[in-house]
């Protein structure tokens, strides 16, 4: 057996075997769905069976389901299990109205736990390692998500949970903890206490790998935390909905996210056409899962933007690859008829060492023309000279135009004048329905 | 002869002038010369002070984009004709002036100068006129 891969006979499984699983799985899922409440009234209305599906590109003629449907028919409109099957749940904090509650039997906590285990697996955790879980434990899914993925493993966990950084950094140093699961801004924590306290992460424990996620962080953050650390970070994806951590993970190539698409099929579609955009290109996340059973969700639009990267992994496994994610599909906005993401602008701005790292995107009407400016800032000084500055003006602008077919206005402004709200960068300003 | 003048980028808003005054005053830093220039969407700032380290260190703590540039000082008698004098002998020797500014005091002024070829340019006013700052 190769020693790479936890299920090599799934994680590299032939396309053609894998997506004739996905369609057998699809149609179970579909009957199931049709069991809850929610979907018997949807999909039953609509005449929808799993027969309606024949093939896997039937699935897009199906309604999406939204977050809004989870908020309206709080709290187990969406179950298709008898009650007394459903074991756990867990609910969100629901700050912004009802909260979304996700349902699980003990089958779906089983496949849960086997797919975490696969990610750390997949980046080289074994049953001889110590594993520490700085998530909150309770509700949020990284705690109980992680807990059982490891357990399954077979590692030694230690359920730290969040916080009291003094005692995680004992723990890392009493236990030999080796592996670490923890979101990026509380790495950067643990580092700076331990170098207050004069621990060298390199000599003073046995730290070598981190699992990152839950919280967006560059590639630049990544490598900043695997060289203070010494060690290999992995970026993970998950969301509550999707049962949470394990959805997608990175393999040791750190070059997009395998999706386990044994367990979901994934759908990159335009958030305003709802039409599906080709591998590559940049779009919502689309998820329909395959192998739970108390609570199914097809089409789950998630709002995370991201892209399916074309091509074979060197890693050997066949499940596809999903970018990191590059925003929400709420921050898009249309001008003259084109879709355009904050983080196209982005990625231009990001390419000019003169220019600061925050920008803000404002759209408005100027007489009968929707006209976008983009303010950033500016990093430091890098010439004296006017047409020096106007040139880079210019040259933002043209690369700009080229990302988004649209020429937007470009102005250099001071760093720490563009506006904030909770310490987050706003990005986008829509003036146009302000009129 | 050279010296280092500061150059601070400003965005076309009001009270950033302002800011940098207040920022190089609270900081106890005299400005001896500065001259702005703007196109539309922003300006810049060029000033000479004493304690240029000390002043782009709490300009840039406060946010601004500076760069130091080597510029030429010169004093020059304050009467009609003594600046044509220089700039005539600058001339001559293809010197191209990208900016300059001057600041006149009693008897005296004196003038900052950006030329195309800083080099070239002290030669020629060490040659030509005793009195580089």
């Amino acid at each position: 057996m190769d020693e790479r891969y936890f299920q090599p006979e799934i994680e590299t499984m032939g396309r053609h075997d894998l997506e004739a699983l996905q369609l057998r799985r699809l149609k179970e899922s579909i009957g199931a769905a049709l069991r809850s409440p929610f979907y018997r009234t949807r999909y039953g209305g609509a005449g929808i069976t799993p027969d309606s599906i024949r093939t896997l590109d039937d699935l897009r003629r199906l309604p999406f389901t939204t977050k809004d449907d989870l908020r309206g028919n709080y709290p187990f409109g969406l179950v298709a299990v008898p009650m007394d099957r459903v074991v756990r749940l867990h609910s969100s904090s629901g700050t912004t109205g009802n909260p979304t509650v996700i349902c699980h039997s003990r089958h779906d906590l089983d496949c849960w736990a086997n797919r975490v285990a696969r990610c750390l697996y997949m980046v080289g955790v074994r049953d001889t390692d110590v594993f520490q879980n700085t998530s909150g434990y309770g509700m949020f899914t990284g705690g109980l998500g992680f807990q059982y993925g490891a357990e399954r493993l077979g590692a030694l966990t230690v359920p730290a949970a969040a916080g009291n950084t003094v005692r995680q950094i004992k723990f890392i140093r009493d236990f030999g903890t080796t592996v670490i699961h923890a979101i990026p801004s509380y790495v950067f924590r643990l580092y700076e206490v331990m170098r207050e306290s004069g621990i060298s992460p390199q000599t003073d424990t046995r730290l070598r790998t981190l699992v990152i996620g839950a919280e967006p962080h560059t590639e630049a953050q990544r490598r900043k935390i695997e060289e203070s650390l010494g060690v290999k970070a992995y970026n993970s994806f998950g969301m509550s909905e999707m049962s949470g951590p394990g959805v997608a993970f990175e393999c040791p190539e750190q070059d997009g996210l395998h999706i386990w698409e044994d367990s979901y099929i994934v759908e990159i579609i335009d958030p305003q056409t709802l039409e599906p955009v080709p591998d590559g290109g940049i779009g919502e996340l689309v998820l329909t899962t395959l192998d739970r059973e108390a609570m199914p969700l097809i089409r789950y639009r998630t709002r995370d933007l991201t892209r399916i990267l074309p091509g074979e992994c060197p890693c050997g496994r066949t499940h596809r690859r999903i970018d990191r994610i590059k925003g929400r599909s709420d921050d898009m906005f249309i001008v003259k008829g084109v879709n355009i993401f904050p983080m196209q602008i982005e990625k231009i701005l990001m390419q000019f060492r003169e220019l600061g790292t925050d920008y803000l995107i404002t759209v408005d009407t100027v007489g009968n023309n929707d006209e976008v400016m983009v303010e950033v800032e500016l990093g430091d000084l890098f010439t004296d000279d006017y047409s020096q500055l106007q040139r880079l003006t210019r040259e933002i602008t043209r690369q700009l135009k080229d990302e988004i077919l649209v020429t937007p206005k470009v102005k250099l402004v001071d760093r720490g004048t563009l506006p904030k709200t909770d310490g987050k960068a706003i990005r986008v300003k829509d003036l146009r329905n302000n009129r | 002869m050279t010296i280092k003048q500061i150059t601070v980028f400003l965005e076309n808003k009001t009270g950033r002038l302002n800011d940098v005054a207040k920022v190089l005053g609270a900081n106890n830093i005299n400005m001896l010369a500065f001259c702005i220039a703007e196109t539309v969407d922003f300006g810049l700032m060029r000033l000479i002070v004493h304690e240029v380290d000390k002043a782009v260190d709490v300009l840039r703590d406060a946010g601004f984009a500076v760069i130091l540039t080597d510029v030429i000082a010169i004093h020059c008698d304050n009467r009609p004709g003594a600046l044509s004098k220089i700039l005539e002998s600058l001339a001559e020797n293809d010197i191209f002036i990208e900016y300059m500014y001057a600041f006149a005091q009693s008897e005296r002024a004196d003038v900052i100068i950006n030329p195309n070829d800083l080099e070239k340019c002290v030669r020629i006013l060490e040659e030509k006129h005793s009195d580089i700052l």
